[in-house]
């Protein structure tokens, strides 16, 4: 088995809300290995998309604690989060998120231009990301003059420029109809295999679950199956 | 996130939502504008005033009085005691009684520490000028005072220190008196007719060497201006036949001193003059009302431009803040990737301050722009004769400093609506619709 880059020790959340508390996860337990396809499955509400936010460390557990490379999470500056997602992560999401008014370049620079840097160095690793997804061609066009798989795909870019080691997908074709989110799939598990970029899918769809290493299911803010699939 | 790459995404995001920004700029633009062209206006008449004090006289030159009893009384309490030896000033102004000094008087003021010449002002009483047999035309005349300049159209000031009688014409006479222009009247002789102290008609002869401009601190009436020998001339003839006891009277003396002296130097200067019974006033002393008075017009009309500038900042706010609610997705994304709440907030500030540096710079330009045709118009017709007036005129440090102080009213409005952008959460930025 390889590395964990990501553990969730026991943790618990709980929204706050009017009527009291609402706890989306009840003492969850599992890792994130280096180069594994996880997918996070469940029905809404069963706390699938709060374990994913708290493993992208947007968020902070009310118990429990995220080890980020075995480190306690709890101990690091949030100016050290930042740059670990910035880093680490790729993030994915079911609406794309894509700037409308600006280039597809330019989106796919993006976390570059967050990591400060150098104007040059960022043209040319995002044309080089956009050429490896076959997108180059669309590279000074307006991210609203985009297909939906091919705002995906572009997103998906966004998300691996920074050579990241793991890649946050939220419902990632849950926009797109099967054929298009067929080859976003197959664009994310290509890599996934070919770079070794760690997936944590977060979906409902069983068929895209299938296709992952490892399937974790919640029910009620616990996990109730951890199954390795069958290769 | 480089500061440069802020600053381009800022003004991109400024310029994306164009119409938006156009209002907003145009609210400041206002402020700017107004605030621009009241400090102008400001500016440009402190300006001519003190351009003025030096063709009043230098500033190391106080005009000084002897202090009547009726002064003195004032000071204390109850009606003035008479005073036979008071006379009436002929300062412009209000009349105000002085006591006449006498050479005896000019000894003292000599004598005074710090004091390095005093002089009588002598008071020229000129009936009328003529040229040739032409018509007499009635006029006043008057010497330079030291340091003192004045503005001419031809030829040169009347030369203080030779025996030649010279003296200058004001632009007006110049016609009437009959000479076809300007330079036709240089090196005429004309005749200046007085009364002497024994009611006889006198005459005497000087020759014209400058005309001169009216300025706004000019005489009253528009006077000729002699040279030492003419005014010793003059004043000789009006001397005959005068009483004994009204020979040598002067109202008024000037004192010179220490041209590098201090303001506290002076004041004390001042007390020295009191004690021995005079009273002195410098140029800075008679402007001073002046620019105080146009000092508080102009601060009343920046209250006004405050007040639209104010709105303007309420303008930002609304913008800003409409501006972050729409791109909460985007700032929920962009914390995702990485970038710091500081950043977020310095991204909105910039916004902010972008709209105040464009709306400043917009407003000052135009407010230069306007500003400068309206004086051209002015000056050639409604202050047509105050030469070298420009209504409004623009200094450097003030037009920076109005601009600077819109964008620091710009940032501070760009305050909460970045701090709305930088305490945003995340988690719920990104499921925002």
């Amino acid at each position: 088995m390889n590395e964990a880059i990501l553990s969730a020790r026991n943790v618990r959340k709980t929204y706050r809300s009017a009527v009291g508390g609402s706890e989306a996860l009840r003492g969850v337990s599992m890792d994130v290995y280096e180069g594994e396809s996880l997918a996070v499955v469940g029905r809404s509400g069963s706390g699938k998309s709060t374990l994913m936010h708290l493993l992208a460390l947007l968020d902070e557990p009310t118990d429990g604690t995220i080890l980020l490379d075995h480190r306690d999470t709890w101990e690091l500056r949030r100016s050290r989060l930042n740059r670990a997602r910035n880093k680490t992560f790729g993030f994915v999401f079911q609406q794309f998120l894509l700037s409308p008014d600006r280039t597809v370049l330019e989106n796919v620079m993006l976390p570059l231009t967050i990591a400060g840097l150098a104007p040059r160095v960022r043209r040319e690793r995002a044309m080089a990301t956009l050429e490896q997804l076959e997108l180059a061609d669309k590279a000074s066009n307006r991210a609203t003059d985009l297909s939906g798989g091919q705002k995906q795909r572009v997103a998906i870019a966004r998300a691996i420029v920074g050579n990241p080691r793991i890649v946050f997908a939220d419902e990632p074709t849950g926009n797109l109809d099967g054929v298009t989110g067929g080859i976003v799939e197959d664009l994310l598990f290509t890599l996934n295999r070919e770079q070794g970029i760690a997936l944590v899918i977060v979906t409902h769809d069983d068929k895209l679950a299938a296709r992952c290493d490892r399937t974790l299911r919640l029910r009620e803010g616990r996990i109730v199956t951890d199954e390795v699939a069958a290769a | 996130m480089r500061t440069r790459d802020l600053v381009r995404t800022a003004a991109g995001s400024l310029f994306r939502a164009r119409a938006r920004t156009l209002l907003t700029v145009l609210a400041i633009f206002v402020g700017a504008f107004t605030l621009t062209l009241t400090n102008g206006a400001g500016t440009g008449i402190n300006r001519f005033i003190d351009s003025t004090v030096s063709s009043l006289g230098s500033s190391e030159v106080m005009t000084v009085v002897k202090r009547s009893d009726a002064d003195v009384a004032i000071e204390t309490d109850g009606p003035p005691v008479y005073d036979p030896d008071a006379v009436t000033s002929d300062q412009p102004g209000p009349p105000t009684t002085t006591t006449v000094m006498t050479q005896a008087d000019i000894d003292t003021l000599a004598g005074i520490d710090g004091v390095e010449e005093a002089a009588p002002i002598r008071s020229l009483a000129v009936d009328f000028v003529q040229y040739g047999s032409g018509t007499r035309y009635a006029t006043t005349a008057s010497t330079l005072l030291p340091g003192q300049t004045q503005e001419r159209t031809e030829g040169t000031a009347p030369d203080g220190t030779g025996d030649a009688r010279q003296l200058t014409i004001p632009l007006s006479y110049v016609d009437p008196l009959g000479f076809t222009d300007a330079a036709d009247a240089i090196d005429k002789s004309v005749t200046l007719g007085l009364t002497d102290g024994a009611g006889a008609d006198q005459t005497v002869q000087g020759t014209i060497v400058g005309v001169t401009e009216d300025t706004l601190a000019g005489p009253a009436a528009p006077g000729v201006t002699v040279n030492d020998a003419l005014s010793d001339a003059v004043y000789d003839l009006q001397q005959v036949g005068l009483p004994a006891d009204q020979v040598d009277r002067w109202s008024q003396a000037t004192v010179q001193y220490a041209a590098d002296i201090t303001p506290e130097e002076l004041t004390a200067l001042k007390d020295r003059l009191v004690d021995a019974g005079f009273e002195g006033r410098t140029i800075a002393d008679q402007i001073g009302a002046f620019t105080s008075v146009i000092d508080t017009i102009v601060l009343v009309l920046n209250a006004f431009a405050g007040i639209a500038l104010v709105a303007a900042g309420l303008g930002i706010v609304n913008t800003l803040l409409m501006s972050v609610q729409e791109r909460t997705r985007e700032i929920g994304l962009m914390q995702a990737m990485g970038m710091g709440r500081a950043r977020v907030f310095a991204l909105f500030s910039l916004e902010a301050g972008f709209l105040g540096l464009l709306g400043s710079i917009l407003g000052a330009v135009i407010a230069i722009v306007a500003g400068t045709a309206i004086s051209a118009a002015l000056a050639g017709s409604l202050f047509a004769d105050l030469p070298g007036f420009t209504l409004i005129a623009f200094a450097p440090g003030t037009v920076f400093a109005v601009i600077a102080v819109i964008v620091a009213v710009a940032f501070l409005a760009g305050t909460l609506p970045a701090l709305r952008a930088a305490r945003k959460d995340p988690v719920e930025a990104l499921r925002h619709e």
